[in-house]
């Protein structure tokens, strides 16, 4: 076999062993809980035929093996079983199954991940870029220090800024400025234009009005992932510009461009793959906390919310959603290691 | 293309002058201050003469070579001075014009082959690259260009060799691959920067031929820097010795290896002078019978090696890299057990695994490494270094064991004042005398020495070799020394063990093994190890192409 | 370059620790400085807050919303308390808990991440494997889900310590619970990572050659040269954990009220920003200077030692 396609398959087995892996840890996580899901559920006061009559509806009565089978398979065809919601009053007919609740967030927080990656890795290869070819330079030196600024900074606090921004717009920046100050501050702002503040979209939503509506979410992640992607595209491209055969190149006469393309470019898919994975996946974080703030229907803000009502199937979900996304990423990334690596492309 | 950048080769004229580089100064930036790294030097080449520049580690041989190029390493920079190519004022040239020189009239050969060539892009690519890219040729005649040129080079296959990637052949091969990438446009001027360096000595001898014979054949004036003065006694015309970026001596190459004028000049060849007086034994300290050894359990590193180390004397094992000269030291420590055979200590069964030895065993072999960057802790001082093994081993403490710490400094040539530094507060020749006297703290019957002269310049290896040979007349301690360097072995050993692929060629007194009749390998070892002669490499190959035809 | 004989009987005298941290402080950069300052700062409130804070921590003082004065100079909280005075306390629980945090995690993560380095077979594999799973998962992802589970529930029955704790101090002990045991997968990471780069080295070879057990190898040989780095990395993990625990107290699962907190206060007053009021900002301020501070600091730390080696 091809070592590249014998690497690539063990890249994949590998995945998929720590997709199985975090599978085990989500599932056998909630078998810790104490008193088990019934009580957390029905309340240390429920009867023992409740508890039972519970446990026998969803299952809970069979062992944790073959439970665990059972969702997994599920889980593998998209079906995570049915949600704790309605609880206490525990019938037959509120109960609703986890895949309707996430199907539609699910779309929504691929939507406003995707709008971010669409704006925020461009910008940030760009910058970093730029900042790698002119080191230490005023350019560099600027977005040194503003990004590690925004690196530092909760999401909570650049979306608050945003939206303090996109309100105060409207009223001159009444609250925030000394009196009689927001008037002469207004014709410095009015060319920012009335953002919504608060992200609500259904499922009805048109595309663009969607991606209005989301725009300021997708501002906020981009704020927090540019820094930290830029940066490392900028210490990746350095790196990969200090290598001898960089400095042959330019002592064989290569203009700078000529350099670039044709000797740094085609070793540097690896690390920017490496570089773009890494920041998306922690996006994945990021969207949480900014569907919150923003009130966005999404995965992240069913997660909190279910996590607060303690609704265990939809949490388990969520999580092996966000977790399968993180290691897809970075499965990709590697793949594209692989692939591009010409000591595999080529054996000896 | 302008004319004057390349001009008809009837211009070039044999013994005009091609670089003239005057009143020099190159300043360096590092812990946040500019050092001097060049101090004002001149040089002058004519066309087709090669020059050599010649010196230890911070002479600034490098940086010289590449501003004969009008280039500066990144965080260097002409002060003073200049530099001029063909008429054309290199200093103030503007980058285009530059780039229009480079790769054209004035190419590179770098020290490290398989980093200087791009991993993404197949030889052919890259050998061609600066004649398609300077409109020399077009692509199909540059492509048979370079087929014609790793002719010459005698690389093997040469019509499909270009076909490969960088990682897909050996050093030795893609060093001359360079050679033809530096060539592609015949340029007036090739700069070799330690082209040989990281090469074995038998793959050595075939780089400089192939290098020599090209330069030749297009007389191509060349610098060619090293700090090897019998590899550039068979390259250079004329040499220049460098030190802490100044002359020290500059002379023809005849002349300069005859009569020296410079006392450093003389020492460049220290090591060469030392020859230690054979003496026999036959009372064995340490014998390995028979011993098979392997990392992965697939591959034998070493491969059924039987050593004799008899007491109180030097036995050096000589090989290449691969040789698993270093394997068999680690054998012998017990960090790798063999998988077959038996190594005895004074007669006795010596415990395969390090864990299974008692402390007394382990202080009797004690260890020094290549390089002492690495043998000692940073965050230790000498009192910590020297003292753990007196205290460890022979129970010393306090004033008894500051003592000793003091006493042993004095055998290694240090003043007390040691005690107290750091290892980052000495020179690497005072590093590599601290991990002498933390083995010899433990009052061993043998030390074992992996390459321990080779990370240093030749005065220092000069000092440490005549200090572990004092040592050994005041101690009686037998050395195990572990080199690559034929002129460490001559000037140390009483006995030599030739070591290839993992097997043992030879093993011998010294006057036995140096003299003929050898054995193929070592044959093939010794006889490409550079004399200092500048007729050594062309009587080499006239004996090897006739012995072979 | 020094050369051999040069400096052979040179004596020079010794600067003690005081005088090199003394001097090591002079040389600081300004952003450096001012990060010490920051964290300087904000130790001392977090320890005197009670005698800095005008008002207590869960004080009622006056209409709720109440806009900055005088007497209030953030102005007043949805109940009516005191922002200022809130923020005081907030510098001490928020920090107080990501310190404990960190160290449990650093303990934890640290000792087993050298221990396996050194030794290195079967149980180097077998953390290294799960760790490497661990890391799969996001904090703050995994974090919300073990919430959910109250672990510390479990240990209340194991022991048998009902009634023991207030469901407050139960709420943070899961936290410091949770977090210390995700953030230690990374410490191990990065403590195996450095002590294996230092194992190898030839002088710990020797080490081994010479007989010395694992206690030397590892308390002499070994921690002395990666201390430095895992200083860094305590630096940086306590903000990423401040971070994570701010993250998930204004996502209302982290620290309850009626404690102090940042992230809740921003959490709480959050509706006061659609009015154009950016007294939700003070608290998420507080936070994100503290972080930057501990980033300028880690950074001349980092630079400072790497380049401390060839100081002659």
């Amino acid at each position: 076999m091809h070592p590249v396609i014998r690497t690539v398959l063990q890249r994949l087995g590998l995945g998929l062993l720590t997709l199985f892996a975090v599978s085990v840890i989500i599932f056998s996580s909630l078998e810790l809980l104490p008193g088990g899901f019934a009580e957390a559920i029905l309340g240390q006061g429920a009867t023992p035929e409740t508890v039972a009559a519970f446990n026998k509806s969803l299952g809970l009565d069979r062992p944790p093996v073959t439970r665990y089978v059972e969702w997994l398979g599920g889980a593998v065809q998209g079906d995570f079983g049915k949600s704790f919601a309605g609880a206490g009053g525990w019938r037959e007919e509120n109960v609703r199954f986890v895949s309707d609740i996430i199907g539609p967030r699910f779309y929504n927080t691929f939507f406003l991940a995707a709008l971010t990656a669409l704006i925020a890795v461009p910008i940030a290869i760009a910058l970093g870029l730029f900042a790698a070819l002119y080191r230490n330079g005023w350019f560099d030196r600027i977005i040194n220090s503003v990004t590690l600024t925004t690196i530092a900074s909760p999401e909570f606090f650049v979306a608050y800024v945003l939206v303090l921004i996109a309100v105060g717009n409207k009223n001159g920046f009444a609250a925030v400025l000394p009196d009689g100050w927001g008037p002469m501050v207004k014709p410095f702002v009015s060319w920012i234009p009335d953002l919504p503040p608060l992200a609500t979209v259904s499922k009805g939503t048109p595309f663009w009005e969607h991606v209005w509506k989301a725009i300021l979410p997708a501002i906020t992640l981009t704020l927090v992932i540019v820094a930290h992607m830029m940066r490392m595209t900028r210490a990746s491209i350095i790196s990969l510009l200090a290598n001898p055969y960089i400095e042959m190149a330019k002592l064989k006469g290569l203009s700078p461009r000529q350099v670039i393309v044709r000797h740094a470019l085609p070793n540097a898919w690896a690390p920017i793959a490496t570089v773009i994975a890494f920041n998306l996946a922690y996006l994945v974080v990021g969207v949480v906390v900014v569907e919150v703030v923003f009130t966005y229907p999404g995965i992240g803000q069913l997660m909190v919310d279910s996590v607060g009502s303690r609704d265990m199937p939809v949490a388990q979900a969520c999580a092996l959603i966000f977790a399968a996304t993180y290691i897809l990423l970075n499965l990709v990334a590697d793949i594209i290691a692989i692939v591009t690596n010409p000591r595999l492309l080529h054996p000896k | 293309m302008t004319s004057d950048v390349k001009p008809a080769d009837k211009s070039r004229v044999k013994g005009s002058t091609l670089v003239e580089i005057k009143g020099l100064k190159i300043d360096g930036y590092s812990d946040d201050k500019w050092h001097p790294i060049i101090k004002g030097l001149d040089l002058t080449l004519k066309r087709g003469e090669v020059i050599g520049l010649i010196g230890e580690s911070g002479a600034g041989k490098s940086t010289l070579g590449l501003a004969a190029m009008g280039y500066t390493k990144p965080g260097c920079k002409i002060t003073a001075g200049s530099v001029t190519f063909d008429g054309i004022d290199l200093v103030n040239a503007s980058q285009d014009r530059l780039r229009e020189l480079w790769g054209s009239r004035i190419s590179y050969v770098a020290q490290s082959a398989s980093a200087s060539f791009n991993p993404a892009h197949k030889l052919m690519e890259q050998v061609t690259e600066s004649a398609l890219n300077h409109g020399v040729m077009d692509k199909a005649a540059a492509e048979a260009d370079a087929k014609d040129l790793f002719k010459r080079l005698q690389l093997p296959n040469p019509d499909t060799i270009g076909g490969r990637y960088p990682h897909q052949v050996s050093g030795g091969q893609l060093q001359r691959a360079m050679t033809a990438m530096a060539m592609s446009c015949r340029p007036d001027l090739i700069i070799f920067d330690e082209p040989t360096t990281a090469l074995d000595v038998t793959t050595q001898v075939e780089v400089l031929a192939a290098m020599r014979r090209i330069v030749e054949e297009f007389n191509t004036a060349a610098i060619y820097i090293t700090h090897d003065l019998a590899v550039v006694a068979q390259m250079a015309h004329r040499i220049m010795v460098l030190r802490y970026g100044n002359l020290v001596e500059e002379a023809e190459t005849r002349a300069m290896l005859k009569a020296p004028t410079q006392d450093y000049t003389k020492s460049l060849w220290a090591v060469r002078k030392l020859e230690k007086k054979e003496e026999k034994s036959d009372d064995i300290a340490l014998s390995v019978s028979n011993v098979d050894a392997s990392y992965s359990g697939v591959v034998k590193v070493l491969d059924n090696v039987t050593v004799r180390i008899p007491r109180g004397k030097t036995v050096a094992v000589v090989g290449e890299s691969g040789s698993g000269k270093s394997t068999l030291a680690r054998a012998i420590t017990g960090l790798l057990p063999p998988s077959k055979g038996r190594i005895s200590f004074n007669g006795k069964d010596l415990p395969a695994r390090l864990q299974d030895r008692d402390r007394d065993t382990l202080r009797r072999i004690q260890m020094i490494y290549q390089s002492a960057d690495t043998a000692l802790n940073p965050r230790q001082t000498v009192r910590d270094i020297i003292g753990r093994p007196l205290e460890f081993y022979l129970g010393l403490t306090g004033a008894e064991k500051d003592r000793r710490i003091v006493k042993l400094l004095d055998a290694i040539e240090l003043n007390e004042d040691f005690i107290d530094r750091y290892p980052g507060e000495m020179s690497g020749g005072q590093k590599q005398r601290i991990s002498i006297a933390r083995a010899l703290a433990a009052e061993p019957e043998i030390i074992i020495c992996d390459e321990v002269t080779s990370a240093l310049d030749q005065i220092v290896q000069e000092e440490i070799l005549k200090l572990l040979m004092k040592l050994q007349k005041e101690t009686k301690v037998t050395y195990l020394f572990i080199t690559h360097d034929i002129a460490t072995v001559r000037a140390i050993s009483d006995e030599i063990v030739v070591m290839y692929k993992g097997k043992v060629v030879q093993q011998g007194l010294k006057s036995d093994v140096l003299n003929p009749p050898y054995p193929a390998y070592t044959e093939l070892l010794l006889s490409s190890v550079p004399q200092m002669d500048p007729d050594w490499l062309t009587t080499l190959l006239r004996k090897r192409s006739g012995a072979a035809a | 370059m020094t050369t051999e004989n040069v400096d052979i009987r040179s004596v020079r005298t010794r600067r003690s620790f005081m005088q090199n941290a003394w001097r090591a402080l002079k040389s600081a950069p300004p952003s450096a400085i001012f990060g010490m300052t920051v964290i300087a700062v904000y130790v001392l409130c977090a320890i005197f807050a009670p005698l800095i804070a005008p008002y207590g921590e869960a004080e009622v003082v006056g209409k709720a919303y109440a806009p900055a004065s005088a007497q209030n100079w953030f102005g007043l909280d949805q109940i009516g308390r005191d922002v200022f005075s809130r923020v005081l306390y907030g510098a001490r629980n928020t920090m107080g808990i990501a310190f404990l945090t960190v160290c449990i995690s650093f303990t934890l993560g640290g000792l087993l991440g050298i221990y396996a380095a050194v030794t290195r077979g079967i149980l180097d594999q077998v953390l290294s494997r799960i760790v490497d799973v661990f890391m799969s998962i996001p904090v703050l992802i995994f974090a919300l889900m073990l919430l959910a589970m109250r672990p510390f529930d479990a240990v209340e029955n194991w022991f048998g310590l009902h009634g023991t704790f207030s469901q407050g101090v139960k709420t943070i002990l899961n936290l410091i619970f949770i977090l210390a045991v995700l953030d230690s997968t990374r410490v191990f990471r990065l403590a195996r990572n450095t002590a294996l780069s230092v194992a190898v080295q030839d002088f710990v070879e020797a080490a081994r050659l010479r007989g010395e057990g694992l206690r030397w190898v590892v308390l002499r040989e070994i921690v002395p040269n990666i201390l430095p780095p895992l200083i860094a990395e305590f630096g940086l993990r306590f903000s990423f954990v401040f971070l994570t625990i701010a993250a998930l107290s204004f996502l209302g699962v982290g620290i309850q009220p009626p404690t102090a907190d940042w992230g809740s206060m921003v959490a709480e007053s959050k509706t006061l920003i659609t009015f154009g009021r950016p007294q939700p900002l003070i608290p998420a301020a507080a936070i994100a200077l503290l972080t930057v501070a501990v980033n300028f600091v880690v950074d001349w730390f980092l630079h400072k030692t790497s380049g401390l080696r060839d100081d002659k």
